[in-house]
């Protein structure tokens, strides 16, 4: 499980005077699901397309399934689907697959196999000219893949899906996962990442910002206590979780402790004649983490 | 060459082959060369050999000569006529619109992602484009052969059947002078990262520049010593040294006797071998974005 599908050291493009990545230093671990996260323009696509060998590196180094990446032995065992789906506009989805299936060495069912795992079977003889973005998107996927690669790379696989579209990406990336498939998957749908990922990368500007794993990034879950008089709720606060674990939010006290805490809490409130009008767990959510932290870079940058 | 490569420009040949095989436009172009070659190899003159007028082709022919030309034992020279111009422009159309296109579509990037290295699957397309060429060249014989047949048949004349070497030769110029222009097409396209600019561009060239050129250099020798080396120039004697080219006449367009067939035939050779390494060495350094 701790085996690197994907491991990066100082990744670095450069185009002219813009730095599209920076420094990147980045592991995927064998059978997980990993997020990585950026707002538009942090530079997902171009680490994805550097892991994959459509692009050099300026400095830095990429290896991917234990060897240096976009050597074709390696390429081979990746399935990928970067930057929407490319596909020829004349042939039916299924003849778009027939046709990678053939790059890949693969027997012509394989295609149909994997049309029919991304729930297009039925349009598998429609050109790919006439799909809507959301079956070129699910064509994408299919392509991806194609032949049970060991590394799945989903660059935004929900682009142009609707919800019922959305929730069936989840599950087949879950259920690849669960099938021993490493799966990078690039998204700003944060939602859809604290759902599904082991583990998240954030980029901003083309830096890593942080990486780990998902309940690491949006922390612990803590109290929340709204009591009269403030004063007095923060004191008995302060001593029931210490005073470097209490913060005050406007007339919230908010407690850096378990949510198992809550009766104690409760208790030795009331016992100080603290009238206690509401108290609750709080959680971050990825996104909230995902803005303080692409915010406060921007704010020291 | 590793095994992996081999096994790379095989699935490569195999996958770009049925992607050129459902594509509507490359049908278009192959059709169009076909329907071209049979109105100005036969079409134009047989008309003109039933209603005795002269079209701008035929003037000054006897009835005899233009019958003589519509003959099978003529298909050597029919059959390659008009490729240094049309037919050559209609192959680097095909090389322009299967190299360009996939970076409109991002169907390289998507190709570049399936295992086979870059080399594997841009030898596989250039082999797909030259089954093609070969393809374009067969059906094409075997057309002008039926026509010839029927018109013999038509007119009670009597087959006589080319020789076998004036055949060979034919089909051997021909293929050099028709794969060049496809080469020179796909390079184009990769160039451009699009079939549009290439198009324009190459057959700019190839219909205008060229010619221009070459009127230039009967005035400036400099000129006329760099026309030796174009591609047009090369193609156009290597045809003209199997058809001949008439002095001072108007001839077919195209044709020259600039060059000796030999010559030609080289200059038209290193083309067909240049050109394919130039698209390798872009498609290898780039970037795929």
């Amino acid at each position: 499980m701790n085996e690197s599908v994907v491991e990066t050291h100082g990744l670095t493009k450069r185009y002219g005077d813009r730095l599209a990545v920076d420094r990147v230093d980045m592991t995927v671990k064998t059978g997980e699901v990993y997020g990585f996260l950026g707002p538009n323009g942090a530079g997902k696509t171009t680490t994805l397309r550097m892991m994959l060998g459509l692009i050099r590196p300026t400095a830095g180094s990429a290896s991917v399934l234990g060897q240096p990446a976009g050597r074709p032995d390696v390429t081979a065992r990746i399935g990928a689907l970067i930057e929407g789906p490319g596909f020829y506009p004349y042939l039916s989805g299924l003849d778009n697959l027939r046709v990678m299936a053939r790059y890949r060495g693969l027997p012509k069912s394989t295609a149909a196999a994997a049309l029919a795992r991304v729930d297009l079977a039925d349009r598998g003889s429609d050109k790919f000219k006439s799909y809507s973005l959301g079956m070129k998107q699910r064509l994408g996927v299919a392509s991806a893949l194609m032949g049970d690669p060991e590394l799945i790379v989903l660059d935004e696989p929900t682009n142009g899906l609707d919800p019922a579209g959305m929730a069936d990406m989840r599950s087949l990336i879950v259920e690849l996962a669960r099938g021993g498939q490493t799966v990078l998957l690039s998204s700003h749908l944060l939602d859809e990442v604290q759902e599904i990922c082991d583990r998240v990368g954030v980029i901003n500007k083309g830096r890593l910002l942080r990486e780990s794993t998902v309940a690491d990034l949006r922390g612990g879950a803590s109290l929340v206590v709204r009591g009269f008089p403030v004063d007095a709720t923060l004191a008995v606060a302060m001593e029931v979780a210490g005073e470097d674990a209490v913060h005050l939010d406007g007339e919230d006290v908010l407690l850096d402790v378990s949510p198992g805490q809550a009766p104690d809490l409760t208790r030795a409130l009331v016992a100080r004649g603290v009238d206690v009008h509401q108290i609750g767990s709080t959680e971050r959510t990825l996104e909230s983490v995902f803005f303080e932290m692409t915010t406060e870079k921007e704010a020291v940058s | 060459m590793t095994a992996l490569t081999t096994n790379g420009i095989l699935s490569s040949t195999r996958a770009e082959l049925l992607r050129l095989r459902k594509w509507p436009a490359v049908w278009v172009t192959i059709g169009a060369w076909l329907a071209l070659s049979l109105m100005f190899g036969y079409l134009f003159n047989y008309l003109s050999y039933t209603s005795g007028d002269s079209s701008f082709s035929t003037e000054g022919t006897t009835k005899a000569a233009l019958l003589a030309e519509m003959m099978p034992a003529n298909v050597p020279d029919v059959f390659v006529q008009g490729m240094p111009m049309f037919g050559g422009a209609l192959m680097m159309v095909l090389g322009a619109i299967v190299a360009g296109n996939g970076y409109g579509w991002g169907t390289w990037k998507t190709v570049f992602t399936q295992g086979p290295s870059r080399t594997s699957v841009l030898a596989g397309s250039l082999v797909s484009v030259t089954v093609a060429v070969l393809g374009v060249m067969v059906t094409s014989l075997v057309v002008d052969f039926g026509c010839s047949l029927v018109i013999a048949g038509t007119e009670g004349q009597s087959i006589v059947w080319p020789s076998l070497g004036a055949m060979v030769e034919s089909f051997g110029a021909g293929f050099l002078v028709l794969e060049m222009w496809a080469l020179a097409g796909f390079v184009l396209g990769t160039v451009a990262r699009g079939p549009a600019l290439s198009v324009g561009l190459g057959l700019v060239w190839a219909l205008v520049i060229e010619n221009l050129l070459r009127g230039v250099g009967q005035l400036l020798s400099p000129v006329e010593a760099f026309t030796e080396i174009l591609p047009g120039t090369a193609a156009g004697s290597l045809i003209g040294s199997i058809v001949g080219v008439e002095r001072g006449g108007d001839g077919t367009p195209g044709v020259l006797d600039v060059l000796s067939g030999t010559q030609a035939t080289w200059t038209v050779a290193v083309y067909v071998v240049v050109l394919p390494l130039v698209a390798l060495w872009l498609v290898r350094r780039r970037d795929v974005v």
